[in-house]
Parts: C-alpha cells; sequence; structure tokens
C-alpha cells in the first residue's frame, strides 16, 4: 500500500513536468503527459529531454546540440548532435516553426539507443535522418540555450522506455514457499479430516448404534452421513492449520522492518540530505539471501569525479604526506591541504596535500613549470569565464578537466583558446601560444599532442599519453629518468590510480615548418587520410624528453573498497555491468579491488563472431577446470527436471572475466547463455561492460532463470532500470541527478556502501526475524490443533473442541499474536557492529538455511511432539482422579482449561527458547499476554459473565475450581519442562558438536561481554601492481577537430589583447562565455537545484498500481 | 522454570550507548537550525536505530547443565512426594455390571426387570481413613460427545420459564415428549444415572446403616449460580413445573427427586448437578456420596460391609461398564499414579541429559576464540 502511493506520488510529479510546446503558432506551457507524437517542442538548458526528438534547430551554430547521457549509458562526456540544415535554419522562429510541414517516416519503435534510421520529407524533398539528428528522452540538454524538436516516439514508444523492461510484481522466496506450505496444509489438513471422518465411520457403527438409548442419532442420519458430516466439522476446526493471520502478520513485520531501514541514520547521507527508504514493503527478508549483485559502474561505484592525486616529476614523486619519519600518512579529513592564495585564479575546491609540489612551483623549478605547462597547453578543453577569474572548463572527459585545473591551482591557468591560440597565464603573467597542430586522441595511438610556438618563438611539442606508447618514444637520454618514473608509475597504479605519461620535444623551425607542409597535404588528400596523418604523427612524435607523470584518481564513493571486500566475505558475487567503456571498467575493477594483480588469471573476451565468443569462453572454462563437464551433457541433465538449476561449479584460485557488449549479444543467444553463466560463475569477479540497458537486464534475467539464487541489482541511472526491475531487489542511488532508478527501485540510498548496511544487518535481520517467525508460528498453531485430533480419539470423533470456544477465538489473536510480533521486530542474534565484524553471519540466508521445507517439517514433528506431551500429560493427570475435597476436576471444561493453560505455557517458552533479545518491549508482550490469558480466563469464568450471557459463558467457575488444585500446576509444570526439554538439548548438543558460525559469534561476543568490536579498521589497501591504465581511455576521439574549427566559438566577443592577435578567422576566441559548461571541476549546476524525477514515470500511471 | 536456561549473567544494558543517543538528539536539533539541511535525517532514538537495550541470554554449559541437575532433583522431589502422596490413599472399586453370572449383580442385568436390587459384600481389614468418598464409574460412556454436550438448554436450568415452555433447539431429540415440553430438556438431562447405593456395616449380624451424606458433592459455582430453580408457584415447586414432561428415561419428574428432602429437587438436586457436569473422558467417575457423620466421620472402621444397589441405569446395551469406588484424598486429589511416576522418569531423565551434556561438553566442546 505505502509504496503504491509513494510511487503514484512521483509518477504525477514526473508527468506534471512542465515542457513547452508550439501550439497554433505559440509556445505553450503544457504537461509532460499531455505531449504526443508531431508536436513541436522547446527545449532549454540543461532540462531532459521529454521525449525521442528530431532535433530541428538549435541556439548554437551549425545547429548543434550538446547532450549528456549519463542516464542512458552511463558515458558522462558530453555528445554533440546536429539537426539538419534545413531545419536548422528555422532558428528560433516560432511562425517558421510553426508552418514546418514535414513528414517523417522512421522505424518502428525499438530498444536500439545507438542506431535510428527514417527520413523527412520536406518540401518535396527528401533527407535521410539517422542517430545524429535524434534527441532521446532520458539526455540531458547541456551548453545550449534552447533547441526545438519534433517529437517521433513519446511514452512508452521512447527508447529509453523500450529498454526499461516490464514491471513485474515481485514476491520473496519465501511468498514462494509459504504459498507451497500453505498447499500442503491444505493436503494435510484434508488427509487429517479424511482419518478423522473414517474413524467417526467406525465409531458410529461400533459405538454409537448402541449408545443410541442416551444419544440418539438425528431423523435420516445413518453412519456414513455422520462420518461425512464429521469431516466438513473437523474442516472447520482444524482449519487452525492454515492461519489466515500468519500473511496478516507477515506484512506486518515486513513493514515494521521497511521502517527501520528508512529510519536508520547509518543510512542517512547528511551531504544530500537523503535517508534511505524501503519504498517496497515486501521483500525485506529476501534481503538477506542474496548471492548475486549487480552493480552499475559510474555514480554507483564512482563519484564520477577525477581528482588529480599524484605527480612524478622528474623522478620525483609529489602527492604523498610524510610524517617526520618519513611514513605515508593517510589522507583524511583532518589533513591540512595546500594553500592556493598564491593564485588568484585557483580553483577553491581543488585539494592537494603535499606542500613540496607548491614549493617546487614557487622556486621555480625548470621541470616543474615545464610539467605545468604541458598540462595547461595540451588538451581540448574549453575555458569559460563568466566573471573575470571565475573560470569554468568543459572537459570532454573528466580526466582531462582534473588535469588542467591541476595546472591552474598550481600557477599555470589555462584560460581562454581559440582555434589557433591558446592563452594562459603562467605564474601571474599572461602569455599565449600561438597553436600550430593538435595530433589527436585516438584508441590505437592512445596519447595527444599539440605543437605550440610559445610568445618568445619557440616551437614546441607537448605529448600526453599511455605510458607505455610514450616511453616506446622517447629519447635515450632519458633512460635514467625512466627508470624513476616507472618505479612511481606502479606505485601510483598499485594505487588504482590512472596514470598518464607527459613528454616534450622542442622543434626546429625548419623541419616543422616542412612537415607542416605534408601534414596539410596529408589532411586535405582524399585517400588513406587517416593513415597518412598517422604516419605523420608518428615521425614527429619520436625523440621526446619525459618530463613527468601524472595520476589521476577515478574517485570512488565512498567505502566502496570495502564494502565489496564484505559483500566478498559475505559470499555474494558481484558483478558490474556498464556501458562504459571496457578500459575503464577494468580500471575500476581494480580499484575497487575486484580485480586483483595476484588473481590467477583475467579473460578477456571481446570477439566479434558467435564462435569467437564461445571459443573464448570454452577457453577460459577449460583454463579454470579442465574436467568441466561439456555443455550438451550439462544441458540433457537440466531437460529432465523441471526447475532448472544450474549447479556452482568450484574452482581452485581466482579468476576474472570482462566481457564487452558486443560479445555479450552473442553469449546471451540461448545457444550460448549456459556456456556464458557457467564460465562467468566460476569467476570471482565478472565485469561487462559497452552493455545496453536491456542487456543488463538480460543478465540478470539468466542468472535468475538458472541459478537458484537471489539477485539483486543496484544503479542510479535510467540505464539501470530495465536490471532494476529484472532483479528479486533492485537498489538506486538516490540523492544524485534523475530519479528513474530510485523511482522503479524497491530501496534507494545515497551512497553504495549502505548497501553492506541493507544487506548484512537490516537483510539478515529481517530474514533471521521472519524465519523465526514463521517457524514460532507454524509450530504454535500445529502444536494448538493436532491436540483436537488426538481428543477427537476420545470423544467418538465428533468434533469435540478441546478447547472452550474463547480460547479458540483469542488465541490467535489474543495471547500469541504480540509475543511472536515482538520477536519478529526485535530480535537480533548480534548486533550489527558483529554483523559487519563477521560478514560470514550472512551466508546462511543464502542457502536458506532457517527456513526451508525441511525446517518446516521439523516444525511440524516438533509440533506433534508437543502436542502429544501436551495431551497425554494432562490426559493422564486427570485420568479417575478428583480434587482435593473429593469433588470433580476430570470434566470436561477443567479438563480443556488444563490443557490450553499447558499449551500457552509451553508455546510461550518456546517463544523465550527463540528470543534472543529481550527488549523491555518483549518482557511486557510475553508476561503481559500470559496475565493477559490468566485475567481474561477468569473474567470469562467469572459468575457476573455467566449471569449476564448465559449461554456465552457456560465455564463458570472452572477456573476456580481447578487452579486452585496443586496437581493442576504441577502438570502445567511437567508438561512444560517435557515440551522444552528435548529443545534444549538438542540445541545445546548442536552448539557443542556442530557450532554455527553464528553460535561462534555469539559465543565469542559473550567473551568479550561487550557489544561493539573493535571500531572497523580503514586498511589502507595498497597493491602492488605492475597494471597500470591511462585517462585517455576514457577519452573519445575526434575533440581535436571541434577545437580547431571553432565551433564551440561562437560568441562574438571584443577581442582581449592577448598579445596575440588570430588572423583568417571571423569567430574570435571569447572566454566570456556561458556559464553552463559541463565540467567535472565545476559541478555547480548540478546542483540540488535541479534536482528533479526524470522522464520515465509518465507513463508509471497507466501501469496498474496494486 | 525456562528462566534458569539463561546465563546468570546475562543482562547486558546498552546505558552509555543510549546516553549519547539523548544528547545526540539534541544536538540533531541544534544542526538543523544552523544548516537548515538535514530535515530528512531519521531520528536518533534506541527504537528507531534498533539498540533498545536488551537481555540476550543464551544456551552455556554454565546454565544448561547445572539447570538440567537442578530440575532433575527438583523432579525427583515433586515425583516422590507425589508417589508416596498417591500411595496413601485407599481405593477400593468394584465392577458390579453384572456381565458374569457369578457376579452379585448379574440376575439384574438383564434389562427387562424393574425395581431390581443386588447387594455386594466386602470387608476392610484396615481402617479406611475419612473422609472417605463413595464414587460410581462409568465406563464407554461418551458424555463428551460433541452432541451429547451442547444437548442441554442453559436458560432452562437456570430456571427461566420462558424456557420450559420453549426449550432450545440444542436439546434435540429430547425437547418435546408428545408434543409436551420436556424440563430438563436435552439428552445430557435424559440419560441422568439413576442407580442408587446403600451402605451398610454388618455388626453381629445386623446391618448398621453408613450415614451417606448427598449434600455438598456439586461444585459450589454449579449449585449456587447456574442451576436455579423456576420460582415456586403456590409454593410448590411441581406447580412450578406444570405444563411440562418429564424426561423420558426419567422414572419421576425432576421435582420429585429426592424423596426424603425437599429441597434437593428440581434443579437444585445434587446428583443431577454431578451429572450435568459432562466428563472429559469416556471413563469417568462421579461423586456420588460423602460419608463424614456420625460413627463413620474418621473414616469407615475395620468390619465386614455390605453396599446395596438399586440396579437401574442400563449399560450393557452400549458396552459399558458400572463401578463403585470407595475412595478417601490426599492434598494432590484423588489417587492418580501417573503425575508421580511421570516426575520421576522425567526427573531422571533430566539428570541423564545433564550427564550426557556434561561429558558431550567436556569432549567435544568447540574451540573458543576462532572463528
Amino acid at each position: 500500500m505505502f509504496p503504491a502511493t509513494n510511487r503514484h506520488k512521483s509518477d504525477k510529479k514526473v508527468n506534471n513536468r512542465k515542457v513547452k510546446v508550439l501550439i497554433n503558432g505559440e509556445l505553450r506551457s503544457e504537461k509532460w503527459m499531455d505531449v504526443q507524437v508531431g508536436d513541436i517542442i522547446k527545449l532549454e538548458n540543461n532540462q531532459f529531454v521529454t521525449a525521442d526528438l528530431l532535433l530541428l534547430s538549435s541556439s548554437e551554430p551549425l545547429n548543434l546540440v550538446y547532450i549528456e547521457t549519463a542516464e542512458l549509458d552511463g558515458e558522462t562526456n558530453l555528445k554533440v548532435k546536429q539537426a539538419l540544415t534545413v531545419t536548422g535554419d528555422m532558428g528560433d522562429s516560432i511562425k517558421d516553426l510553426a508552418a514546418f510541414n514535414g513528414e517523417v517516416c522512421c522505424e518502428p519503435p525499438n530498444n536500439r539507443l545507438d542506431r535510428f534510421t527514417g527520413t523527412l520529407t520536406f518540401t518535396g524533398q527528401k533527407y535521410a535522418l539517422d542517430n545524429e539528428r535524434i534527441l532521446l528522452r532520458g539526455c540531458t540538454i547541456r551548453n545550449t540555450d534552447w533547441c526545438f524538436g519534433l517529437v517521433i516516439f513519446g511514452g512508452q514508444e521512447t527508447k529509453l522506455m523500450q529498454n526499461c523492461g516490464k514491471t513485474i510484481f515481485k514476491r520473496t522466496s519465501i511468498d514462494h514457499l509459504m504459498n507451497v506450505l500453505v498447499l500442503c496444509i491444505f493436503g494435510f489438513l484434508a488427509i487429517s479430516c479424511s482419518i478423522l471422518a473414517i474413524g467417526n465411520r467406525i465409531w458410529e457403527q461400533q459405538e454409537g448404534s448402541t449408545f443410541t438409548a442416551f444419544l440418539p442419532r438425528q431423523d435420516g442420519v445413518n453412519a456414513p452421513f455422520s462420518a461425512f458430516l464429521t469431516f466438513w466439522s473437523y474442516v472447520i476446526i482444524l482449519n487452525t492449520v492454515v492461519p489466515i493471520s500468519l500473511y496478516v502478520s507477515v506484512e506486518i513485520i515486513r513493514l515494521g522492518n521497511s521502517y527501520y531501514i528508512d529510519w536508520d541514520r547509518k543510512m542517512y547521507h547528511a551531504r544530500s540530505d537523503t535517508p534511505a527508504e524501503a519504498r517496497t514493503t515486501t521483500l525485506n527478508e529476501e534481503l538477506g539471501q542474496i548471492k548475486y549483485i549487480f552493480s552499475d559502474k559510474t555514480g554507483t561505484l564512482t563519484q564520477n569525479i577525477m581528482v588529480f592525486n599524484k605527480c612524478s616529476i622528474n623522478g620525483k614523486c609529489y602527492g604523498d604526506v610524510l610524517d617526520y619519519t618519513g611514513q605515508r600518512l593517510e589522507i583524511t579529513e583532518q589533513t591540512d591541504s595546500v594553500d592556493f592564495s598564491f593564485n588568484q585564479l585557483a580553483d577553491p575546491k581543488f585539494m592537494f596535500y603535499d606542500q613540496s609540489l607548491v614549493e617546487a612551483v614557487k622556486l621555480e623549478n625548470t621541470e616543474v613549470h615545464a610539467f605545468f605547462r604541458l598540462l595547461a597547453l595540451c588538451h581540448t578543453v574549453m575555458a569559460e569565464e563568466k566573471n573575470e577569474g571565475d573560470l569554468l572548463y568543459q572537459a570532454q572527459s573528466p580526466d582531462e578537466g582534473a588535469l588542467v585545473t591541476a595546472a591552474r591551482n598550481f600557477g599555470f591557468v589555462f584560460r581562454s583558446r581559440t582555434p589557433e591560440s591558446v592563452s594562459i597565464v603562467e605564474m601571474g603573467v599572461q602569455r599565449c601560444y600561438q597553436l600550430l597542430a593538435i595530433l589527436d586522441f585516438n584508441n590505437v595511438r592512445k596519447r595527444m599532442s599539440v605543437i605550440v610556438r610559445s610568445p618568445d618563438g619557440k616551437l614546441t611539442l607537448y605529448c600526453k599519453g599511455a605510458d607505455t606508447i610514450i616511453y616506446e618514444r622517447l629519447h635515450l637520454s632519458c633512460s635514467k629518468l625512466m627508470e624513476v618514473t616507472t618505479e612511481h608509475l606502479n606505485e601510483f597504479a598499485g594505487d588504482g590510480l590512472r596514470t598518464l605519461a607527459l613528454a616534450y620535444k622542442n622543434l626546429d623551425e625548419e623541419y616543422f615548418r616542412e612537415w607542416k607542409e605534408r601534414h596539410h597535404e596529408a589532411s586535405t588528400s582524399l585517400e588513406d587520410r587517416e593513415e597518412k596523418l598517422d604516419l605523420l604523427y608518428e615521425e614527429i612524435e619520436k625523440d621526446l624528453m619525459l618530463l613527468g607523470a601524472t595520476a589521476i584518481e577515478d574517485k570512488l564513493q565512498d567505502g566502496v573498497a570495502h564494502t565489496i571486500e564484505q559483500l566478498a566475505k559475505a559470499d555474494i558475487k558481484i558483478w558490474v555491468l556498464t556501458g562504459d567503456k571496457q578500459e575503464t571498467a577494468e580500471n575500476i575493477g581494480y580499484s575497487c579491488n575486484m580485480l586483483r594483480e595476484e588473481m590467477n588469471d583475467i579473460f578477456i573476451v571481446a570477439a566479434n563472431t558467435p564462435e569467437g565468443v564461445r571459443e573464448k569462453l570454452r577457453h577460459a572454462r577449460s583454463t579454470m577446470k579442465p574436467d568441466s563437464a561439456e555443455d550438451e551433457l550439462l544441458c540433457k541433465m537440466l531437460q529432465g527436471d523441471s526447475p532448472k538449476v544450474v549447479p556452482d561449479e568450484s574452482v581452485t584460485g581466482e579468476y576474472g572475466f570482462v566481457i564487452n557488449g558486443q560479445s555479450l549479444a552473442y553469449a546471451l543467444e540461448p545457444t550460448m547463455e549456459l556456456e556464458f553463466l557457467r564460465t562467468a560463475c566460476m569467476c570471482k569477479t565478472v565485469i561487462c561492460c559497452r552493455v545496453t540497458p536491456l542487456q543488463k537486464a538480460q543478465v540478470v534475467e539468466l542468472v535468475k532463470k538458472y541459478k537458484k539464487a537471489v539477485t539483486l541489482a543496484i544503479g542510479d541511472g535510467a540505464n539501470d532500470v530495465s536490471m532494476i526491475k529484472a532483479a528479486h531487489i533492485g537498489v538506486g542511488i538516490s540523492g544524485q541527478e534523475g530519479m528513474q532508478a530510485v523511482l522503479s527501485s524497491d530501496y534507494s540510498f545515497a551512497q553504495f556502501r549502505f548497501l553492506q548496511r541493507l544487506l548484512l544487518v537490516h537483510g539478515r535481520w529481517s530474514y533471521l526475524r521472519m524465519c523465526n517467525f514463521l517457524r514460532y508460528f507454524f509450530y504454535k498453531n500445529f502444536t494448538f490443533t493436532f491436540m483436537h485430533f488426538w481428543y477427537a480419539f476420545f470423544c467418538g470423533f465428533s468434533a469435540q473442541t478441546v478447547y472452550d470456544e474463547w480460547f479458540i477465538t483469542l488465541y490467535n489473536l489474543v495471547y500469541t499474536a504480540l509475543p511472536v510480533l515482538g520477536m519478529s521486530l526485535f530480535d537480533q542474534d548480534v548486533s550489527d557492529s558483529w554483523s559487519f565484524e563477521y560478514p560470514q553471519l550472512y551466508v546462511p540466508g543464502q542457502l536458506n538455511l532457517y527456513f526451508s521445507k525441511t525446517a518446516f517439517m521439523k516444525c511440524a514433528l516438533h509440533s506433534c511432539y508437543s502436542s502429544l506431551v501436551l495431551f497425554f500429560i494432562p490426559y493422564g493427570a486427570i485420568y479417575d482422579t478428583v480434587k482435593n475435597d473429593g469433588k470433580d476436576i476430570a470434566d470436561y471444561q477443567s479438563f480443556a482449561l488444563l490443557v490450553q493453560t499447558c499449551l500457552l505455557v509451553a508455546v510461550c517458552i518456546q517463544l523465550g527458547l527463540d528470543m534472543s533479545y529481550w527488549t523491555a518491549v518483549n518482557h511486557v508482550f510475553v508476561w503481559g499476554s500470559l496475565a493477559m490469558y490468566f485475567i481474561v480466563t477468569f473474567t470469562m469464568h467469572s459468575n457476573g459473565m455467566y449471569l449476564t450471557f448465559t449461554s456465552s459463558f457456560p465455564h463458570i467457575g472452572t477456573a476456580r475450581n481447578s487452579l486452585s488444585q496443586p496437581n493442576v500446576w504441577l502438570t502445567i509444570l511437567l508438561t512444560s519442562i517435557l515440551c522444552v526439554l528435548p529443545v534444549l538439548t538438542h540445541r545445546f548438543l548442536l552448539i557443542q558438536l556442530q557450532p554455527t558460525v553464528n553460535d561462534k559469534v555469539r559465543l565469542k561476543v559473550r567473551q568479550m561481554k561487550a557489544a561493539p568490536p573493535p571500531p572497523p579498521r580503514r586498511i589502507r589497501m595498497r597493491r602492488t601492481s605492475s597494471r597500470r591504465s591511462a585517462y585517455a581511455f576514457s577519452h573519445a576521439q575526434g575533440y581535436g577537430d571541434l577545437v580547431t574549427s571553432g565551433r564551440f566559438l561562437h560568441r562574438q566577443v571584443k577581442p582581449r589583447s592577448t598579445g596575440f592577435t588570430p588572423t583568417g578567422r571571423t569567430l574570435n576566441f571569447s572566454p566570456a562565455g556561458r556559464s553552463a559548461g559541463y565540467s567535472p571541476t565545476a559541478q555547480n549546476q548540478n546542483s540540488k537545484g535541479d534536482l528533479e524525477p526524470t522522464a520515465l514515470q509518465m507513463y508509471r500511471t497507466k501501469q496498474p498500481s496494486y | 522454570m525456562a528462566a534458569s536456561c539463561w546465563p546468570a549473567s546475562g543482562f547486558y544494558r546498552e546505558k552509555k550507548r543510549n546516553c549519547s543517543a539523548r544528547t545526540a538528539i539534541f544536538d540533531g536539533g541544534m544542526m538543523k537550525n544552523k544548516e537548515g539541511e538535514v530535515a530528512n535525517r531519521p531520528d536518533n532514538t534506541a527504537f528507531t536505530q534498533q539498540r533498545l537495550p536488551a537481555w540476550q541470554p543464551m544456551l552455556s554449559a554454565g546454565i544448561v547443565i547445572p539447570g538440567f541437575l537442578v530440575i532433575g532433583l527438583v523432579f525427583i522431589g515433586i515425583g516422590v512426594a507425589l508417589f508416596l502422596g498417591s500411595q496413601s490413599i485407599q481405593v477400593l472399586e468394584s465392577d458390579y455390571t453384572g456381565l458374569n453370572s457369578n457376579t452379585p449383580c448379574y440376575e439384574c442385568s438383564d434389562a427387562s426387570k424393574k425395581n431390581c436390587t443386588c447387594s455386594i459384600e466386602f470387608t476392610l481389614t484396615k481402617q479406611f481413613d475419612g473422609p472417605v468418598f463413595l464414587y460410581y464409574g462409568l465406563s464407554n460412556f461418551f458424555q463428551n460427545h460433541r452432541k451429547y454436550g451442547v444437548s442441554r438448554d442453559y436458560y432452562q436450568l437456570s430456571g427461566d420459564t420462558a424456557y420450559f415452555k420453549n426449550p432450545s433447539d440444542s436439546c434435540s431429540p429430547y425437547i418435546y415428549d408428545s408434543g409436551v415440553p420436556i424440563v430438563p430438556c436435552g439428552a445430557a438431562a435424559n440419560s441422568m444415572f439413576n442407580d442408587s447405593f446403600r451402605l451398610y456395616q454388618l455388626v453381629g449380624g445386623t446391618k448398621k446403616p453408613v450415614p451417606l451424606d448427598g449434600k455438598g458433592i456439586s461444585w459450589w459455582t454449579d449449585y449456587n449460580i447456574v442451576f436455579r430453580n423456576p420460582p415456586l408457584v403456590n409454593g410448590s415447586l411441581a406447580a412450578a413445573f406444570n405444563g411440562t414432561a418429564k424426561p423420558v428415561n426419567w422414572a419421576k419428574p425432576a421435582y420429585e427427586l429426592d424423596t426424603s428432602d425437599p429441597s434437593n429437587n428440581g434443579f437444585m438436586n445434587e446428583d443431577f448437578l454431578v451429572w450435568m457436569r459432562r466428563a472429559a473422558l469416556p471413563d469417568f467417575r462421579k461423586l456420588y456420596r460423602r460419608i463424614t457423620q456420625g460413627d463413620y466421620a474418621a473414616g469407615l472402621p475395620v468390619g465386614n460391609y455390605s453396599l446395596e444397589i438399586s440396579y437401574n441405569y442400563p449399560v450393557i446395551g452400549f458396552g459399558g461398564r458400572k463401578k463403585i469406588v470407595l475412595s478417601n484424598v490426599s492434598w494432590m486429589g484423588g489417587k492418580n499414579m501417573f503425575l508421580g511416576v511421570a516426575y520421576l522418569v522425567i526427573g531422571s531423565l533430566c539428570i541423564v541429559m545433564s550427564l550426557v551434556m556434561l561429558i558431550v561438553y567436556a569432549k567435544y566442546k568447540f574451540p573458543e576464540g576462532d572463528s
């Protein structure tokens, strides 16, 4: 109920979001839900795209629109879309747009995010449309004042929604089990009733027919008919084995445990003021059974912030804070950061902790200066300066932004650029470098260079790139420096940082002119242009002089590595599914400690053909486990049984597994999915990169299908919605931009690290409580009901109840309801801090140890034993006996009272044994319920009640008469002890002989006599790793062209006195661009004010809200 | 008893934490004013943070083994007391159904005989300590049958004359006797036991009657609250029953049950009350008389006795048995060896178990400290 209303609210919020729609020649503000296909809508900067649009025109030159697609595919760099010139010419002329009369033919709605085909017929001409012209719903407009678009797909038909997967009604495995059990119980009920009916038939034949003198049969009732009636009477009496209150109680418990999640302060993120939220209240106990976690990367594991962390300049390493003994200190929030006040243009958000680097800069160390000069010059970043000194960088990749920002703070401020110049402020002095060439990045080159002429006329090539690539091109004289730098690089890599080597080369004027000519020739040639250019670049980028290396941290969310380690200890498998590139994903794998250098092997599956993929998978599997069964064999094995479950295969050693999206598409084919699943499951770590949202869901579905395991998907963006919906449990990261993931999730919180608390504490407790509850609930009801069964053999199978009617009514409702609820709301085996200390405590949940069919059977047998004790001990005790004043006590009413009192005391004691955490509330509930029983019983057996409601309370005086008898109390005592005796013995011996983790930890807790274990040590993870990755991997090709073409630089501003006058261009560089640029170091535009749920939910309202 | 399973020192309270929780709430309020950013922060209470102080008992060897031992010893003690108490009770019982031809009541067991009397003679070689109770016992009689149980009218039995004319349907099939409402209606009343007994001591060839006390044999609540006679009409109980029929099996109407004592009639007849308190099991005994008066107040002295039975109640037809029981009681009620034996057995079992546990614990106790 609660989650449904919540969802409804947020859906409504999205549906009612406003967008400007062109109607009858004027722009009107309309609700999102009223937008229709064919509408022309106007979008403004930082707005979410409402629907899939055909871009018509934009404020930018060349009809460009910049968009961010993080919500769609997890990539954070800006992308460019361009409108057709023919539509772009309309600009923002409302008249023209209103008169626009084109016809769009396109493909039917589909889920391919990277492809679009269609045609636009306009003024008799046909124009081809491709993905370049389409703005997809879920994107965000950046750096663009306005743009107009024509709605092509709306609502469910948008590619985003097509990728979302179906919303399924989630039920927990306990629910399924419970349904099965309830069916079994019904069967059992039918059998019991049949037995009793047959008993009645026999009794009627043998006894009843002769007893008619005292108890005549009713007219028309013969023995068989009486048996038939008896059957139904017993159905009514024994129906307490199928307790309706079970379902109600289960929901109450889940609700309570959900509230605990909402209330948990340790899952509250103060910075974003976001508490955790249980959006679904029916899945709690499954949180304690998670076996597979599917995690998104960007925004979930990482913060998507790059931080310039360390560097090595001329053989000296900067960035570590050392104490006086030379030990490396851990950097915490208390550590003093470097004071950049000497630099007016410094970015105040930039933090660096090593003072020595600033001193080196101040001392005008040549290499250090050259190092930062390179960083300030060699990049494709755009700068915007709203006010004097208030710089905003727009970088194509966050890494670049981080490097340029670092240079800025150390006194080499990149201020502005024109297509032909770069102007920087070097230690307070404005200098302008002539930009002669950009040797752009691509995936093969893995480096970029710029060739600049300094104000004093020197020609220099600055190059940065992956260290291996740079090292190949270094001058021989650098070999010594190379060695030292390599050491530093290894160290950086060991810390999980992205490294980059920097080098420069002074160019000879003559040589350069000649090279430039050839370059011009090559760049204008029509054939093999790329190859020719590559050759030219190759030629000039050699004999470089090494300057040093940078180390950038792709900042993980707080505590990610620790959380992953904890979850791994709890035997939870984590798969990373990301839309990002393979290299970035791998790198994050390393920095989260998911991939490790010491792993036996890391398989990378990246093939273009199904055969290739299969080959790689086979190879991986045979490497890990040469004797593992062949697919065909397994298939055969699976065909027989209807629930197909692929067993876990254990391998010795640790392996990593990385697969890219294209290979994954093949691997998910029905013929190969088993191969893929088996291989992947053998590996410790699985990373899928470049996957589409739908593939994420497919992977989850695959695991759900073949593994009898509970899955959890966690993500933050629209691209994670499908897997969040597909998994048993979906978790959304809230508090950031966009809310799609949160809106379709079952649980949401602000930080990935809260996952460990959600699972290891809340999940585990919920599971434990639910199982304890179920076991106890079945126990108490079975025991209660079995007694009727035994009594049937002594009352002629006449459907005589063994208790009085009021007890039957109140047993579940009053006498036993609260104690068990108290247990299921407050019970804890060990405290939360111990749960963290021993994540292994989580494992029983994954194995379904606490409540399963076996546990249920045990429970039923236990009840059977208890009911035998509870019936036959009182039977023996009152047989042929009398009160101590000689009067009757073996009467039915006294017997009923005795039996029900024994039962209640026994189930209360059993509860006490099951409960390991007695809070004051539990005490009140348990003792209160017992007291309540006696109070109610004495009240109902009182004279007053009989005189007022004569026929309703015929048991008058029974309590007084029999509870005053010592042998009644001795019977109660005997039955209670006899009921718990075997339980106690069994449990005690089990603890001694086969202690579970749980028992051990509890014993340890007792020994420590104190709840909080030593606060979790945050061990700084240091790894020795030779593996390195360069920032450049997160880079895309082609930005250099944009920079030099001047497309970015569209504003006419009066030229500043830069000492360099650009020639031959009409567009001047302007540092006073708009403030709206996107840059990782200036996230202010992503502040909370803009936070709004995005797209997606608009269509939720159409789906049934249960 | 259950509490003895818990460790004695198990009371752990998180006092310190609790205090800090309280101060933190205060802090939270302060911060809210300062920054205005923690609006959504959950409250820091022991309840919401699941840190309520609690007692965390555990099944440790130090508690379970001695606990079992103590329970065992206590149980054996109780068992001995119960056993001895039960042993001291004297019981004399005799089946007088008369199935066998050599039994005194064989002749009377023929259902066709009316007003048959038979007598059982017995000798007490030992003083039978008083107070002595005389019970009749029936077996294979299903007073606990559901239909038998409901076949009565509580309102009628509480003297409500409205129900004299229209007895409750639950009394079926004994509601009307040829159109006249039956009072008391129902199978329970209809099947009332109607044998009667007289006890004589044989002193030198003469029969000396032993006075049997029929007063106070029923529950106080039954006699004073549940059963009420209808208001007398013209001072006559019989008139109050006017327009009603007696139960079909009864020889006399309700107001003539005890001719010797007018106050012991109608629904206040104690034999009737005892009968109407239905038994839990198909074999039961019910109090018939107490021997508390005259020479026999202290019990039945040694000697020969004769019990004269007026045999009316048919049981052979449904395979039942009738017996007569003389018994006295102890502090724990009538003679019942079961409870004492059960206590002894379970007490010993506890002790054996504690020994087994001790051995297991000493031998296999899991290595502490590693996990």
